[in-house]
């Protein structure tokens, strides 16, 4: 079964743990996109290289562009200046025709003669750069050749330097510069592009130009111009046949193209660059090259014409340009675009990168949530598992323990006994560590779950201290506890929870503390407010001589006088509870309504003690599991360092918290708040308390005297007085409780004589007429015989000596040892004033082996189970107790017989049945119960009395032992739990919390 | 007194060998506890009960396990349930063992493995049954040759 819960446990574990997984899963864009990433970075790649390379088409355009268009600049600035030199060349050769028009023709005789000209055209050489030379030819006609011949004394000749055959016309050069004095009687007409150069030349009258040939003497290619030269002035607007007849001779130039332009050019920058052509495209069909050669290879991809205008309207020419080299690649542009896609490549890895970077922490960090989630999920079930084996262990140690406490009671050698009750002492060590880590572990696996009972808070401090009273007063250390009269009687909480923080605490604190005092106290949360100093000072009996008694050494207003951690804790603040108390006692009434109208109370608790005190170093692991203050700690006192991370658990389990103060060698004071419950008064007066032992109420109006140096310690007994109902003063000494005494006898007035005077014996010790004033009291109160105050002398520990040295000096009554609770402080005064003789009958004598045996005696039983053997086996078992028992079989059986009013006393009630189970059963047996009480209370005036009568204890017999089954009986109305088969002490523990009360209450 | 004697140590061994087989438990030994000058068969009453209720049940289920169309395993568990309840009782540890087994395969619905446990069980059972009659019969010898039965502790 066991086994099966864990599987289905752990299986609900896994389940969640998928869950949450499921639903903490958040996918980012990256993450989900994850297979795509390398996709992406190559796609990044090309994108980017496909930029880079339009980047590098665009720039190399550009350059591209700008080349164009600086050889174009070049192209045309050179064309521009050739033409400009041209015209300039042509203008001075048109100067030179009208200048021989002039001087030779309009002259008479002549004004010119070959050695003028050529004297003057070589000094105007400069004007013509262009030109390598010019000549002056004669239109000579055939008739006039010979008389021409004769004229000048040679004959003309052909270009090729024969006599020239005879023509119409002839054109010899009469006048020739130096540089082209080789031309000299040569008839220009016998040339084929001189004879149409000259036609044409007089037929328009303007420059003409032949197309570029090889020039005599110089082999250049060149173009000779031609300028007629008229005998007479022509009219305005001559006709070609008026030119004709006008035409006198010729002016002829010759350009040398190809080594002037070079000359040219070579004055302009970037010359090297540039190749440049000159064509004549006349024709164009057949472009003449001018200057450049034709086949010279230079950067065929480009190329710029530019036109060329040199004044003559026939011919045209044209300059071509294009780089010497083919255009360098652009390294610039390359770079460029390479950087560019560098950087992109990077900045794609760093993205790239960066995502994959981003995947594994993603991934990282999902795993370690579901990790963490698995962490948690273990650690629940590892709190599940100690909770289990914590349990299972529990009930052989049981077995041990018992057997031991057996082995025990038989005859022991001394060796024996001592190893038995070795292991005896090591078992119950071992139960109680098993049951904190049981407790740790129910806390952390929430499955703790706080009663809600009422209980009295007082009796349960009394009880906790009592528990550590041997160990303190072995000890010589003082246990107190004070509670604040505005605390609640009853309360509503977990009292078995609260009495295991305070144990926890206390026990600590008696542990670690070895001398001083430990302090319990319990106030509202919400009463710490400041007093004003002169009323809290009139509840001090003689408060302003209370320093006088402060003797040599340094003493605190503590319990003990001992210095504590919490100063909040002394008598000043004490003080201020305390008068606050007194001065709102008149206002109680008023208070109580106030306070039963809200719901809960939260209390202050405060445990102090003077102890050792908790290293600095150690107080922030205080509270952690197993964390001592440091591990020599367990050697020298022991326990396993969980206690208090019980406690700080439970104290917020009920809804507190827990802290504390504590300085090394001073002392510790843990504080912690609770919040309880407000218990209607009206529902716990009926009800029977059932851990509040009842005080007697004998005491009441009886006046005691508290006889203190310490007021705190002095607030502490009057605190149990008051409990049971005494009225109480203080003094702070022996004498002044005698002056007092004395003045209340003498006067004899409306204050009446104390009934008893308690003294502490530290304060009766301290004052060394301390004896005497005694007998002086004593002696007074012999005078008044009426009454005689009882003396009770109040000690931690007290010696032989002391104590006859006390009786001798007057407390003949009784000594009350500390730690007081008000029942102890009750039965002494019952002793010392002789009230109340009667003991109440104490439960200790309940325990024993025969103790079932009377608890069940008599009783009448029913057993409800379906299966007949168990029925028999029950019924058999309770019978051997003594027990009547009856049995059902079913539950309807078993409603049937409960049918009220019915006589028995109890019921087993096994849980898994056909038909109606246990659970059921005990639903209805209940509900019938609550009606009939109703009908009851609405009833007669003797229902009202027998309230609550029909409960009939119900206890679930099942074999399963979880705790769910538990919790589910009582849910149901059940008030208990029996294992099958029933063992001995099963039984009765079981049976023994409904049994025991009965017979107290009966007697 | 010898034949006393005998016959009671007799019983005394063949008691703790049931113990010892685990065919017998604790609570048996409780139950023998609760024998006293009242109810001195005690043990022997409850045993006769839970013999009839255990064929009875064993009856039962294998009638249930028979069907052919369809077997009916609430019946079963329920049985079972009585059983492990009865034997737990008074103590008969092999038997409730079994029926544990039993209850599993029933829960799983394991006709196979139920016919098997059933098998198992009525084994457990009749020797339960057998060694137990046998005890009762030494009780018996003991009581007429005038002894008492030995108490356990």
């Amino acid at each position: 079964m066991g086994l099966k819960l864990q599987q289905s446990y752990h299986h609900s574990v896994t389940l969640k743990v998928n869950e949450q997984m499921g639903t903490k899963r958040g996918y980012t864009f990256i993450q989900a996109n994850r297979a795509w990433l390398p996709k992406f970075l190559l796609l990044w790649v090309m994108v980017m290289a496909f930029l880079s390379t339009w980047i590098y088409k665009k720039m190399d355009a550009d350059n591209k562009v700008r080349r164009k268009e600086v050889l174009s600049s070049m192209c045309d600035q050179r064309a521009r200046m050739l033409q400009d030199q041209f015209s300039v060349s042509v203008n001075h050769v048109h100067a030179l025709a009208i200048l021989v028009s002039t001087f030779h023709y309009y002259k008479d005789p002549s004004a010119i003669d070959q050695e003028t000209f050529a004297e003057y055209t070589a000094r105007t050489a400069f004007e013509r750069p262009l030109l390598s030379g010019v000549a002056y030819a004669e239109r000579v006609v055939h008739s006039e050749r010979e008389k021409f011949e004769r004229q000048h004394g040679w004959t003309i000749k052909t270009m090729k330097r024969e006599p020239s055959p005879i023509r119409d016309e002839y054109a010899p050069v009469i006048f020739s510069q130096e540089t082209v004095s080789y031309i000299e009687s040569l008839d220009m007409m016998s040339g084929e592009e001189d004879r149409e150069n000259i036609l044409r030349a007089r037929a328009t009258g303007k420059a003409v130009l032949t197309s570029p040939f090889r020039l005599l003497g110089s082999h250049h290619l060149g173009v000779v111009l031609t300028f007629p030269v008229y005998k007479s002035k022509l009219p305005p607007s001559p006709t070609e046949q008026e030119r004709i007849e006008a035409t006198a001779g010729y002016l002829g130039g010759a350009f040398d193209v190809e080594s002037l332009v070079e000359n040219l050019l070579g004055q302009l920058a970037g010359n090297q660059a540039i190749l440049v052509n000159v064509y004549d495209i006349t024709n164009s069909s057949d472009h003449l090259i001018m200057y450049g050669h034709q086949n010279q290879d230079g950067d065929l991809a480009l190329l710029h014409e530019s036109k060329l205008d040199f004044g003559d309207p026939f011919r045209k020419h044209q300059m071509i340009c294009r780089y010497h080299q083919k255009a360098p690649t652009s390294w610039t542009a390359l770079t460029t675009a390479f950087l560019f896609f560098v950087i992109c490549l990077l900045v794609g890895y760093i993205l790239y990168g960066a995502a994959i970077h981003i995947v594994k922490v993603e991934d990282d960090f999902h795993e370690m949530e579901e990790l963490k989630v698995r962490a948690e999920a273990a650690d629940v079930a590892k709190s599940q598992f100690l909770a289990t084996v914590s349990h299972e262990i529990r009930t052989p140690m049981n077995g041990i323990l018992g057997m031991l406490a057996l082995l025990l009671d038989t005859d022991l050698s001394s060796t024996q006994r001592d190893y038995a009750q070795t292991a005896q002492v090591c078992g119950k060590a071992l139960i109680t560590l098993i049951n904190e880590v049981l407790d740790r572990a129910k806390i952390e696996a929430g499955k703790l779950e706080l009663e809600t009972v009422p209980f009295d808070l007082r009796s349960i401090l009394d009880d906790v201290l009592s528990l550590f009273s041997e160990k303190s007063r072995n000890k010589g250390v003082e246990l107190a506890v004070f509670v604040s009269d505005k605390v609640p009687e009853m309360v509503m909480g977990d009292p078995g929870r609260f009495r295991q923080i305070i144990t926890n605490l206390v026990g600590n604190s008696v542990k670690f503390t070895e001398r001083g005092h430990i302090f319990v106290k319990v106030h509202l949360a919400e009463n710490p407010k400041p007093m004003e100093g002169p009323k809290a000072e009139t509840c001090l009996n003689g408060g302003s001589d209370e320093d006088a008694l402060v003797s040599g050494a340094r003493q605190f207003k503590t319990l003990s006088g001992y210095e504590a951690a919490d100063e909040r804790n002394s008598w000043d603040s004490l003080k201020h509870l305390v008068a606050d108390e007194e001065l709102r006692y008149d206002a109680s009434v008023k208070m109580k309504a106030a306070d039963e109208a809200s719901q809960s109370v939260t209390l202050m608790v405060s445990v102090e003690d003077t102890g050792i005190g908790i290293p600095l170093i150690a107080q922030d692991r205080v509270f952690m599991p197993f964390m001592q203050a440091d591990s020599s700690t367990s050697r020298n006192y022991g326990g396993t360092g969980i206690g208090l991370s019980i406690t700080k658990c439970l104290v917020e389990l009920m809804g507190g918290h827990i802290s504390f103060i504590s300085r090394p060698q001073v002392g510790s004071t843990f504080s912690f708040t609770t919040v309880f419950g407000r218990c209607k008064r009206a529902s716990f007066s009926d009800t029977k308390k059932p851990n509040a032992e009842d005080l007697p109420s004998g005491f009441r109006g009886l006046k005691a005297v508290v006889v203190d140096g310490k007021p705190v310690r002095a607030a502490v007994t009057r605190y149990h007085l008051k409990r049971l109902g005494m009225l109480v003063e203080f003094a702070n000494s022996v004498k002044i409780a005698a002056s007092a005494c004395g003045k209340n006898g003498s006067s004899c007035g409306s204050k009446t004589q104390p009934d008893i005077v308690l003294v502490e014996k530290d304060s009766w010790l301290s004052g060394e007429d301390g004896g005497l004033s005694l007998r002086t009291l004593d002696r007074q109160q012999n005078g008044h015989v009426l009454k005689s105050p009882k003396m009770i002398l109040l000690a931690t520990n007290i010696t032989n000596a002391e104590l006859e040295k006390a009786k001798a000096a007057g407390f003949a009554d009784t000594t009350i040892m500390k730690p007081l609770r008000a029942s102890m402080v009750a039965a002494c005064l019952q002793q010392v004033l002789g009230t109340g003789k009667k003991r109440q009958p104490g439960r200790g004598m309940l325990n024993g082996s025969s103790v079932l045996g009377s608890l069940l005696c008599g009783k009448k039983i029913l057993v409800v189970d379906d299966n007949m053997v168990n029925r028999r086996v029950a019924a058999g078992a309770l019978k051997k107790f003594g027990a009547a028992v009856e049995c059902a079989e079913s539950g309807k059986a078993a409603l049937k017989l409960l049918q009220l009013p019915h006589s028995f006393d109890a019921c087993f009630m096994d849980i898994q049945m056909p038909e109606m189970d246990g659970f059921e059963a005990t639903r209805r047996i209940r509900m019938m119960e609550s009606q009939a009480n109703e009908q009851m209370n609405g009833g007669t005036e003797e229902g009202s009395i027998r309230t609550g009568e029909w409960h009939i204890p119900i206890l679930a017999m099942t074999a399963d032992v979880i705790h769910a089954t538990y919790d589910e009986c009582l849910k149901c109305g059940m008030d208990g739990y029996v294992s099958k088969p029933f063992e001995e002490e099963n039984l009765y523990l079981a049976v023994a919390k409904f049994f025991k009360t009965k017979p107290i209450s009966d007697s | 007194m010898d034949f006393v004697n005998q016959l009671q140590r007799k019983f005394i061994d063949y008691s703790s060998s049931l113990h010892r087989e685990g065919i017998v438990d604790d609570q048996f030994t409780q139950l023998r506890k609760l024998e006293d000058e009242n109810s001195p068969h005690f043990v022997m009453e409850v045993a006769s009960l839970f013999f009839e209720d255990c064929e009875k049940l064993i009856n039962n289920m294998a009638i249930a396990l028979e069907q052919k169309q369809g077997v009916d395993f609430k019946q079963i568990d329920e049985c079972i349930h009585q059983l492990k309840g009865s034997s737990s009782s008074i103590g008969a540890m092999r038997v409730k063992n079994a029926c544990i087994a039993f209850r599993s395969f029933s829960d799983g619905q394991n006709r196979e493995g139920c016919l098997r446990c059933l098998q198992q069980l009525s084994h457990e059972y009749s020797l339960l049954k057998n060694k137990l009659q046998t005890l009762f019969r030494l009780e018996k010898q003991i009581v007429a040759a005038g002894g008492s039965i030995p108490r356990v502790h």
